[in-house]
């Protein structure tokens, strides 16, 4: 009995005209999967990496996200309670297990307290670590993993995401260098997400509004060690 | 869903006499075009980009067999599960037997027009699943019992004050006194009430922009993040993707990203793009328990190798209609089924007939745009020009069409002919409308003077004109 499977197939061959010997387009396929061609990349986002980062921040306000620069890692906590103070936010906030995050001096901050696993429909601000960030377009690029829950990145109101300025690539090319260094060639992690500004939505007489079902507002944490 | 685009003229009708669907369709006008073209114009590579994504597009698709043999493969071994379908009712059947396994009651989905082409909806309320839309436009126009009028903005044909009459209709649990004068009033409305609806789902389902055979990954692009939250929160999450959206690999889609939302709205980057791979992993604090993808043919295996091959290059974002005269005027209703607008016009009839759809190709005055600004270069006039010639060689014309057409063919042939009858024509309508410079009735000219004036010519034919101009050319240079 044929599955569905071998109709689809046997359709596309036949209206495609292929014959039985498949060798050199078998070839043309393992050949582009092995090679991963890059095509055009823009120049954009080909700078010195001082340069990078100031394209990522100027990308990242021009889509309405909002940036803060910090020296060091000891100063991600700091910059934290100052966004939820200038928001009027509660000093809660949900964040994984992500061990970059969990080695920043937290208890310096007296007020601020941290819930970790995965998001709850009411919470008001989720922190994560971006994995890398794209300064062609200001994107923040995220990973699903066991200390790196999906729903942080969607549900709270706020959403802080603090990358490395090393991690701050020039285009997303080089970002699937890295990742294929990290989980292998062929291989992804669960879900990349790729954020870029707010949640928006113009689906009312094509006024953009931010604030869809996404988070209200994106706030960028760079740390430039 | 039940396809009108058989009385395409009466539909056009009704929606140039529809004064709300007019003022609404006014932001299709100034919503787009303009906010594409500063895009376009700010990445010097765009064009270059353009004829890469084509060409990605055109490689995949002439070895498409062997790239989604290797997707599924990849999807497989990330554990998730592909359900092949080769027809409407084979996809409906697969996803709804996976609704029924989980005992879903409701389902939310995520904006997707594949799932439109196979009516999903209507499905599952005949088979007691709940289907929720989540996406603003989709939401309004489930609400309101309608289809998709455009295929990235679905509610684009209303105006506020119907979208606020809908959700006083329906969102009877709240305060009839609240204030909802402003899109935000409306925008946090619906946020709040979807907000329960993803907890509550069972089952998620989504469409894909691309699959990506080197991973076995699902794509989807959005601005809201209600695709996001439709496929992390439910128990199962469900891809609904046709078998042309596959691209090779990771840099092959990065290609294409970069004219998708350029074209569709202006944005550099669309604000989500998500990149799925299997089900949760063990350790893994949150997302989908399982993850199927159903891999839908529904003809497109028969464009293959035919001249409508290349609209399945087509990465549905919008930049044809957009730019088309035809819709500006009609709107997308009137295209009558899932897909409007020049790249409907040429997928319509691959897929339900060109008996059925045969308007469709013809309601275009070839002013070229759509292929202008398709960022995939899809020749969408000269595939609706095919669809033509296909209409008229199966009979399927008016008996008047096709005997104006014989004799237009009958004259054309015969060239001193036809300069001859039409250089008298136009003398003679040059003579009549000398006065006025204008018609406002012509005998066989109804369907022109019914709505405005024909201009008089002014004596000469072009093609008079162009011999002259030839001869004086000629003369000056000897």
């Amino acid at each position: 009995m044929t599955t569905p499977r071998d109709n689809i197939l046997a359709k596309v061959r036949a209206s495609l005209g292929r014959k039985s010997d498949d060798t050199a387009r078998r070839a043309a396929v393992t050949d582009r999967l092995q090679r991963t061609p890059k095509g055009v990349v823009p120049r954009r986002g080909q700078l010195p990496q001082a340069e990078k980062l100031d394209l990522f921040c100027k990308m990242a306000e021009a889509v309405q996200a909002s940036v803060a620069r910090v020296a060091s890692t000891a100063d991600v906590p700091q910059a934290v309670t100052d966004y939820l103070r200038q928001k009027n936010l509660p000093a809660h906030v949900r964040m994984g297990a992500d061990a970059f995050l969990a080695e920043m001096p937290w208890s310096g901050q007296k007020n601020l307290t941290i819930e970790s696993g995965r998001a709850k429909g009411s919470d008001e601000v989720g922190l994560s670590h971006a994995l890398a960030g794209v300064a062609e377009t200001g994107t923040l690029v995220l990973a699903s993993g066991p200390d790196n829950p999906t729903t942080i990145n969607f549900l709270p109101e706020h959403h802080i995401a603090v990358i490395r300025a090393a991690d701050i690539e020039g285009d997303m090319e080089a970002v699937w260098t890295r990742i294929r260094a990290t989980y292998g060639k062929g291989e992804m992690p669960r879900v990349v997400n790729m954020i870029t500004g707010p949640s928006r939505s113009g689906d009312i007489e094509q006024t953009i509004l931010l604030g869809a079902h996404g988070p209200r507002a994106v706030h960028i944490v760079v740390v430039e060690e | 869903m039940q396809i009108t685009s058989p009385t395409f003229k009466d539909n056009a009708a009704k929606a140039l006499a529809d004064a709300q669907l007019q003022k609404a369709l006014g932001n299709v006008r100034a919503g787009f075009i303009d906010k594409r073209q500063k895009a376009a114009d700010a990445l010097p590579e765009f064009e270059a980009l353009r004829d890469a994504a084509r060409d990605i597009k055109n490689h995949t698709l002439a070895h498409l067999d062997l790239y989604l043999e290797t997707y599924a493969e990849k999807v497989e071994a990330a554990g998730g599960q592909v359900h092949w379908a080769e027809t409407a009712e084979d996809a409906r059947n697969r996803i709804l037997e996976i609704c029924r396994r989980l005992g879903a009651k409701t389902v939310t989905k995520g904006k997707s027009m594949i799932t439109e082409e196979i009516g999903l909806n209507a499905f599952f309320e005949e088979h007691g699943v709940t289907p929720v839309e989540t996406d603003l436009g989709e939401y309004i126009i489930q609400l309101r019992g309608e289809h998709p009028s455009h295929i990235i903005a679905p509610a684009v044909h209303l105006n506020k004050e119907q979208v606020e009459e809908d959700f006083r209709r329906v969102h009877t649990h709240l305060d009839p006194s609240r204030n909802l004068d402003e899109p935000t009033s409306l925008l946090g409305e619906a946020r709040a009430v979807l907000r329960e609806k993803y907890f509550q789902a069972d089952v998620g389902i989504t469409g894909a922009n691309f699959l990506v055979a080197e991973t076995g990954t699902s794509i989807i692009v959005t601005n809201e993040g209600n695709g996001d939250l439709t496929q992390t929160l439910p128990k199962a999450h469900i891809v609904v993707a046709s078998i042309e959206k596959i691209v090779p690999t990771l840099e092959d889609v990065s290609q294409i990203l970069r004219v998708l939302a350029r074209s569709a709205t202006g944005q550099d980057m669309s604000v989500y793009t998500t990149f799925s791979t299997g089900p949760r992993r063990d350790e893994d604090p949150d997302g989908p328990g399982e993850y199927h993808v159903i891999l839908l043919d529904n003809g497109r295996s028969a464009m293959l190798g035919t001249e409508y091959q290349e609209m399945l290059r087509c990465i549905r974002c919008g930049a044809c209609m957009n730019h088309c005269p035809v819709y500006h005027a009609v709107g997308g209703h009137a295209y009558g089924w899932v897909y409007p607008g020049p790249m409907g016009a040429v997928l319509t009839p691959s897929l339900v007939g060109v008996d059925k759809a045969g308007h469709l190709p013809n309601a275009s005055t070839f002013c070229g745009r759509c292929e202008s600004v398709c960022p995939m270069r899809i020749p969408l006039p000269k595939m609706m020009r095919h669809w033509r010639e296909r209409e008229f060689e199966r009979n399927l014309n008016s008996a008047v069409a096709r005997y104006g057409l014989g004799l237009w063919a009958f004259f054309a042939k015969r060239p001193a002919l036809y300069q001859f009858a039409t250089g008298t024509a136009m003398r003679l309508l040059g003579a009549i409308g000398k006065g006025k410079g204008r018609f406002a009735a012509l005998p066989l000219a109804g369907g022109w003077t019914r709505h405005r004036d024909l201009p008089a010519p002014e004596g000469k034919t072009f093609q008079s004109q162009w011999a002259e101009r030839q001869k004086k050319m000629k003369a000056k240079a000897a």
